[in-house]
């Protein structure tokens, strides 16, 4: 209590409201400090008084066998996540609670959610409403129930300050390609920072797997906690209504040099032999696991490339009864859950070249793990996976 | 005669050092090794600089929520900053900042300026953080 105390000061908040839901990002293993945190916790008896689900750790408790650093670390690893459940949290170990049918918040619930691209989903895809809550900070409002009034909870500061306009010069093919979402949401970040904002010019009713790319990317490259596309969030059937009818404070296009050129910094214009391929960052759902399947249509990785498909535990359960994980083995795809392969020393030869299909992948892999990275659409990085080397189709017009 | 700024501190404590002034935000996850108190964010225009026993200056903290656990975990090793001044409130660093003094009792205070001051400020120069706020020569 006396950290969220301390929070509504730092936000200076007139009061605290109660949350129904937790998302605790707390468990992923950052030192020692993070789990003297969760003892303390744990010995004085605390337990979590509203549904909390967590998020990620360092280890795949499922398929331990799949951790390639040292096993003391995995251990200090593994200590912190049971932890987390002495707690009362729910192992779901997952980036993308929001694809799990029974952890998704409505709209307008308030919650209280860690994991930037989660925080950025639940606030912008599902209307629900959360601040960026940390470590340490989302495990005691899940433990109080509470946090302070202010920030994206209040409806007031929901409102878009800045609007992004997709630019007349994108073509209306390349706005229904999975790898234009990725690469437009590494450009809002950086337009955004960590104001609200508004994406227009984009068609309408786009698919959560789309709108999930774009936001993990946006909160990587930015600290975007809610983004607003207009025709396919809640809170924005018309760019007035994302910004809540007043003028916005600054206007923005994005035009077809702008997403080249964030392209070529994710990797999305390099070529030749790759040793890896990564999938499933955040969490692939179970109809992106099944678009894998269908595109590698029975063909097997070549050899020397690594394949790997990460996704949440409950979400393999359900691809096991359809057979779609028994495809994705039998083609040479590795499926980890409960980590990522971005976090934790998963990948036998981390240095890459590594291709993706994700934004917040190629954002954050050179810096965590050294890997030299290869962005390219879903099916590029299937196509190259069975070739060996990088297969680019003529989407983009490059390369 | 001092430049005296009349900031808040979103965290208690007091400091006396020298500044290091970064030119971009940093996250601290990613970007800082508490291992060794340095700046490890390849992109970063400070890459490499060292932050113990320095105040930290930047407009802003940015990217990952794992940012409170860098900060405590460099409390706990002995490399965190000796203060931190921002342009704007962080909630993420000011839990950081809590918990280490939760957990080992070790206050990194954290004081928030207007942009203006935080630009008057040069790498070297010695900075005071105390209840009053930021104090630079």
């Amino acid at each position: 209590m006396r950290l969220i105390v301390r929070a509504a000061e730092v936000l200076e908040a007139d009061r605290l409201i109660p949350i129904t839901g937790a998302h605790v990002d707390s468990c992923l293993y950052h030192g020692q400090a993070t789990l003297d945190f969760v003892y303390r916790l744990v010995d004085g008896g605390a337990t979590v008084r509203v549904a909390t689900t967590l998020n990620v750790g360092s280890v795949d408790l499922l398929h331990p066998e799949l951790w390639r650093g040292d096993p003391d670390l995995a251990s200090r690893g593994r200590r912190l996540m049971d932890q987390y459940r002495v707690l009362g949290c729910r192992p779901t170990f997952t980036c993308a609670p929001y694809q799990l049918a029974d952890a998704r918040p409505v709209f307008g619930e308030q919650v209280a959610w860690g994991e930037s691209n989660a925080i950025a989903f639940a606030n912008s895809v599902l209307g629900a409403r959360t601040n960026r809550y940390g470590d340490f900070m989302d495990v005691a409002a899940a433990i109080t129930g509470r946090v302070p009034h202010a920030g994206l909870h209040r409806t007031a500061e929901r409102r878009a300050r800045l609007v992004i306009r997709v630019g007349d010069d994108v073509p209306s093919r390349l706005l229904d390609e999975d790898s234009l979402y990725p690469v437009l949401g590494i450009v809002v970040g950086r337009l955004a920072g960590g104001r609200v904002v508004a994406v227009d010019g984009l068609p309408h009713g786009i698919g959560e797997d789309r709108l999930k790319a774009l936001g993990a990317a946006a909160a990587s490259s930015g600290s975007v906690a809610l983004f607003h596309v207009v025709g396919s969030t809640p809170e924005a059937p018309t760019l007035t209504d994302a910004l809540h009818g007043a003028a916005p404070e600054e206007e923005a296009v994005v035009s077809m040099d702008d997403l080249r050129q964030a392209r070529a910094e994710l990797g999305g214009e390099r070529g030749g032999p790759i040793a890896g391929v990564s999938l499933g960052t955040p969490h692939a759902s179970a109809a992106e696991l099944s678009e894998v399947a269908d595109l590698l249509a029975g063909r097997h990785a070549a050899d020397g490339v690594e394949m790997l498909v990460s996704t949440a535990r409950a979400t393999l359960g359900e691809v096991e009864e359809t057979g779609v994980a028994d495809r994705l083995r039998e083609a040479g795809a590795e499926l980890l859950v409960d980590t990522c392969s971005y976090i934790s020393p998963i990948l036998r030869a981390p240095y890459g070249p590594v291709m993706t299909d994700s934004g917040k992948w190629a954002y954050y892999a050179p810096a965590n793990i050294g890997a030299q990275v290869v962005f390219g659409s879903r099916r590029e990085c299937v196509e190259s996976a069975v070739a060996g080397h990088v297969v680019r189709d003529p989407t983009w017009g490059s390369t | 005669m001092g430049l005296y700024v009349s900031g808040r501190l979103i965290s208690p404590g007091r400091a006396h050092a020298p500044a290091l002034v970064l030119d971009e935000p940093l996250s601290l996850w990613g970007g800082l090794d508490p291992a060794t108190g340095r700046v490890i964010e390849p992109r970063h225009p400070q890459h490499g600089e060292l932050v113990t026993g320095r105040v930290l200056l930047m407009p802003a903290a940015r990217g990952s929520s794992s940012s409170a656990s860098v900060l405590a975990e460099a409390a706990r090793v002995g490399t965190a900053p000796a203060g931190i001044v921002l342009a704007e409130p962080d909630l993420i660093l000011a839990i950081g900042a809590a918990v280490a003094d939760e957990l080992y009792g070790i206050q990194v205070p954290i004081a928030v300026v207007t942009p203006e001051v935080l630009a008057e400020v040069r790498t070297g120069e010695p900075v005071d953080i105390g209840p009053e706020g930021l104090t630079a020569d």
